[in-house]
């Protein structure tokens, strides 16, 4: 029997998260301080990003593939677990679910993302994505006595898996349609024998469009967003606004600018009506929120309409601009979501935006970081958040399309109105109920890392668009 | 040919007088809270040192060249082909010197009426001030929009959080008008730099021409930004609102400088990059001028607020210098730019000075005052110096300013001229009216026993007295600073005009 074992080089970022996922959840049965699980996933994470330094190439046949789009995705996978887990070392113990297996199922999520980022091959992409669902499923729910934290999983868990149901749906009928699920041989098999018109392989595309629409939370497939936003326990919510959203990004660019090249103009066609709606509904409808994660919910879907003009414009510069968004996205919304976890205290939600009033006057400090990140969500410079929107709007005016540029940039100035609000209220009102927040080392090192961050990509973009340009290139 | 000249002096002067503010700023933030004393002279130091630092611009400023000065420059973001890069010339180099002269002003007038969050006020105060330094100086596009961007971050709070019984609609109202135009012309800056090559630069971009269709839509874009700073008629409904409800210090900030940053950008960008557009707007522009003048001069007399009051002022003051700037001569330019100066110190000046009688009688309206001449009598005569100088008497700056606008405005256009001058009736009208009402007539009981002015006052009024006087009696040394840059900007403008003319005359010629 001639059985060689495939290359493992591209793979050990992989199999080391999953090692050390596995690890923790066996030694979280021994170790009774989950304060230590939280610091060595954290510092874990930490390792596994450098062992992306090595990996690099296709194996498994070609169905995985690690190259600089994946590694800059990966990155921003790592940065949205470690911040996530800092913020959620006191949270979860505020929230009195205290258990170990939280931190193994973050990493098994990541795991999933790096898997999609990675995917050359359908199957795989449904795999990673797959995994990293079911592991967010069960930490949307991990508050167990909250019925809203119920919900919550429940409704992510019944949409998601419509979701799943549509992608695989769309990947058989291209696997009908092609004969293949590989990124390649499907672009391949299109222009050989002159699909690009075929109604089937429209359809299929259309479906895998909606699948990953549900991921990224784009309009009209947002509807899980609000409920699930609000109901997850805090971390989570900031963890699943990035993460799966961004793992949804990478698998999109992938497969729609790879599998379906020489469909961008009926791809283009789909997605520009959903990042017009993205930003519409949901800037529009955050205006109406009183619940803050609720309002930065709708924000995330606006966030996911900017980012869609990268993708639309389909070539390097504009997927570079998409990834530069999704990593400052990380550390904006991370931030945000760490104030608001601030304020959750024993026996006070703090999920009120009245629960900001006053907050200036009661905790300075704390409302000048929200001030920044909510500045940096509207994208005013000299914040991280500005440059984002630029990069994208530049990519997109220099592929001609100026008049989605022109639409973006009104509901950014929208957008301004409520993000303001919770300046203002911080800012601008007097403080009606005592508010404490909770503190805790981990918990300040995050909101430093995403406040310098912030700040310093402001006004020194290169670090991240530098990064993003190298990434792409080889694309 | 080199285009800029390079700062001689021993230290970074632009950089500095830009970023020492934000080092006062960041400063502060060390500072403990409840030291309030400590946290004023701080703020004070710093900004008064950042205008001494930036006198030498002043001295040093090579008055025989349109070239820009004291220029910096430093590779920022290769990626995008932007760079630190700063300088000042003819119609930059007094807005620069207004900015630094009114922080201090500012932080002193506060001095006694900011009571609460005084450590986030001085911050705001100083962080707004290098901002707007920051859009004076840039030479960069990108550099510009960050700028004029990070400005509106600490005036949200000034408005928003010291500001009158209104304030937060004020500032979000603010916020929103000054958003959506920025943004469009974001949209314009990124189109100018993809088409012009990648390129920031503005003198860069100043070199280029470009068809008359892309400067039609990029001259919108622009403007959008910089009508609704400025503020021009129909969109200037922000700022009496946000002048009203804002601290004396907001109050001061906006009219002296922030909104000259709306003018200064017509005059920067709009003429040179975009002057066949510009050329063909001239009407439209025009008209809004006109508008602006006679339309806020009208609602100026209804008013019964001596803040609002002032505030539609300004819109008319304001549409005196759009009319100035696109008269496109050169008396209607440098008049324009001297009284973007005058404005600045006058209507700033006028808001000190219903801050130091709001600070005695806690009101604004015109009628609760009268009579305010008999216990204020120091404070009577500045007051009465300002109000000249806002209706333009002469021996006042007022007077250079809106004669050599008018003068520019009539060879433009003989209507634009006529219906100007009679701007400056109904300015004489509800100035010389609101003078009377507050400080003549019957003594109000309110204000019988209030104190007259302090030193502290009087020190921060005396300065804009000095400039008053002095642009009014011998306005040589400031036209002299302008004089080259506004030649070399009208040539540009005016060198496709020429171009037809002579064209025409050869078409003449030949047909002969």
């Amino acid at each position: 029997m001639n059985f060689q074992l495939p290359d493992i080089g591209p793979v050990i970022p992989e199999l080391v998260m999953t090692g050390l996922a596995l690890i923790l959840l066996t030694a979280e049965l021994f170790i009774k301080n989950k304060k230590v699980l939280a610091f060595a996933s954290s510092v874990g994470v930490g390792g596994v990003a450098f062992t992306l330094i090595g990996a690099s190439g296709t194996t498994f046949g070609g169905m995985f593939i690690s190259d600089g789009y994946s590694t800059f995705f990966k990155l921003v996978f790592f940065i949205n677990a470690i911040l996530s887990i800092l913020i959620s070392v006191k949270y979860i113990a505020i929230e009195k679910v205290n258990f170990g297996e939280y931190y193994s199922l973050i990493l098994f999520s990541t795991l999933g993302m790096m898997i999609m980022a990675s995917a050359a091959d359908l199957i795989v992409l449904y795999l990673g994505l797959e995994l990293m669902a079911l592991s967010t499923y069960i930490l949307a729910g991990f508050i167990r006595y909250d019925v809203r934290s119920n919900e919550a999983a429940l409704k992510y868990f019944l949409l998601g898996a419509f979701s799943s149901a549509f992608l695989l749906y769309g990947i058989s009928m291209v696997y009908g349609l092609t004969g293949t699920t590989d990124l390649k041989a499907i672009a391949q098999f299109i222009t050989t024998h002159g699909l690009t018109a075929n109604h089937s392989l429209l359809l299929s595309m259309l479906l895998i469009a909606i699948a990953f629409g549900f991921k990224i939370a784009a309009v009209p497939f947002h509807m899980w967003a609000p409920d699930v936003y609000e109901g997850a326990p805090t971390s989570i919510t900031a963890f699943m606004s990035v993460g799966p959203k961004a793992a949804g990004f990478a698998a999109l660019g992938r497969v729609f600018m790879i599998a379906f090249g020489s469909m961008q103009f009926e791809w283009t066609a789909i997605l520009i009506p959903l990042s017009i709606l993205s930003m519409a509904v949901g800037n529009i409808v955050a205006i109406a929120q009183t619940n803050i994660k609720r309002m930065l919910a709708y924000s995330s879907i606006a966030h996911a309409g900017y980012a869609l003009l990268g993708v639309i414009v389909a070539n390097n510069e504009g997927l570079a601009g998409m990834m530069t968004y999704l990593m400052i996205y990380a550390f904006m919304n991370i931030g945000a979501f760490a104030v608001v976890i601030m304020l959750r205290t024993e026996g006070f939600k703090g999920e009120d935006i009245k629960d900001y009033e006053g907050l200036a006057k009661t905790h300075p400090l704390l409302a000048a970081l929200m001030l920044i990140f909510m500045f940096s969500l509207t994208g005013i410079p000299p914040t991280a958040g500005f440059i984002g929107k630029l990069y994208v709007f530049m990519s997109a005016i220099d592929a001609g399309y100026t008049w989605l540029v022109i639409v973006a940039v009104i509901f950014s100035v929208i957008s301004a109105y409520f993000y303001l609000r919770i300046v203002m209220y911080m800012y601008m009102r007097d403080p009606k109920v005592e508010v404490s927040v909770s503190t805790s080392p981990s918990m300040n090192l995050a909101l430093i890392v995403t406040t310098v961050a912030v700040l310093a990509i402001g006004v020194f973009p290169s670090i991240v668009v530098d990064l993003a340009r190298a990434a792409i290139s080889g694309f | 040919m080199e285009q800029v000249i390079m700062n001689k002096l021993g230290y970074p002067i632009l950089s500095t007088l830009i970023f020492l503010p934000v080092v006062g700023a960041l400063f502060l933030l060390l500072i403990n809270r409840s030291r309030e004393l400590i946290i004023k002279w701080v703020a004070l130091i710093f900004s008064t040192a950042t205008f001494i630092l930036s006198l030498p611009l002043f001295l040093n400023f090579d008055k025989s060249t349109y070239k820009m000065q004291f220029v910096e420059r430093h590779e920022w973001i290769p990626a995008w082909n932007i760079n630190y890069f700063l300088g000042v010339d003819g119609i930059s180099l007094l807005l620069v010197l207004l900015t630094t002269l009114s922080s201090i002003l500012c932080i002193l007038i506060s001095w006694n009426a900011i009571k609460i969050k005084i450590k986030e006020f001085y911050m705001s105060i100083l962080l707004t001030c290098g901002a707007i330094g920051g859009v004076f100086c840039s030479l960069d596009f990108f550099l510009f929009y960050i700028f004029w961007e990070a400005m509106l971050i600490p005036m949200f709070l000034i408005i928003g959080v010291w500001g009158g019984p209104n304030r937060v609609y004020a500032t979000i109202k603010f916020i929103l008008y000054t958003l959506i135009g920025s943004v469009l012309m974001l949209v314009g800056i990124i189109y100018l730099y993809l088409y012009a090559g990648n390129t920031f630069d503005i003198l860069e971009l100043m070199q280029k021409s470009y068809p008359y269709q892309i400067q039609f839509w990029l001259f919108w874009a622009f403007f959008s930004a910089f009508a609704v700073k400025v503020p021009m008629f129909p969109v200037h409904t922000w700022l009496p609102d946000a002048h009203t409800e804002a601290p004396t210090a907001g109050s001061v900030i906006l009219a002296a400088i922030l909104i000259k940053m709306g003018a200064y950008g017509f005059l920067r960008f709009s003429l040179p990059l975009f002057p066949e557009a510009s050329k063909a707007m001239v009407p439209i522009i025009f008209v809004l001028s006109v508008i602006a003048i006679i339309y806020a001069g009208l609602v100026c007399l209804v008013q019964k607020d001596l803040k609002r009051l002032i505030a539609y002022s300004s819109v008319s003051h304001m549409g005196f210098v759009t009319l100035g700037i696109f008269a496109l001569n050169i008396q209607g330019v440098e008049g324009g730019i001297l009284q973007m100066i005058n404005h600045g110190v006058v209507t700033g000046a006028l808001f000190l000075c219903v801050g130091v009688i709001y600070e005695r009688t806690h009101s604004r309206q015109i009628a609760d005052h009268g009579g305010v001449a008999t216990p204020m009598p120091v404070y009577a005569t500045f007051f009465m110096v300002f109000t000249l100088a806002a209706v333009g008497f002469p021996g006042t700056n007022g007077f250079i300013g809106e004669f050599l606008i008018i003068l520019g405005g009539f060879t433009a256009n003989k209507w634009a001229g006529v219906l100007a001058a009679t701007g400056v009736i109904i300015g004489a009208a509800y100035m010389l009216w609101l003078y009377q009402k507050v400080f003549f007539m019957k003594v109000n009981p309110k204000v019988i026993h209030i104190p007259d002015m302090d030193a502290r006052e009087i020190i921060t009024l005396a300065p804009l007295v000095i400039l008053v006087l002095w642009i009014g009696i011998y306005p040589v040394p400031f036209l002299d600073f302008m004089h080259p840059t506004v030649q070399h900007l009208l040539e540009r403008v005016n060198a496709g005009g020429i171009q037809e003319t002579t064209i025409a005359k050869t078409i003449m010629e030949v047909v002969k």
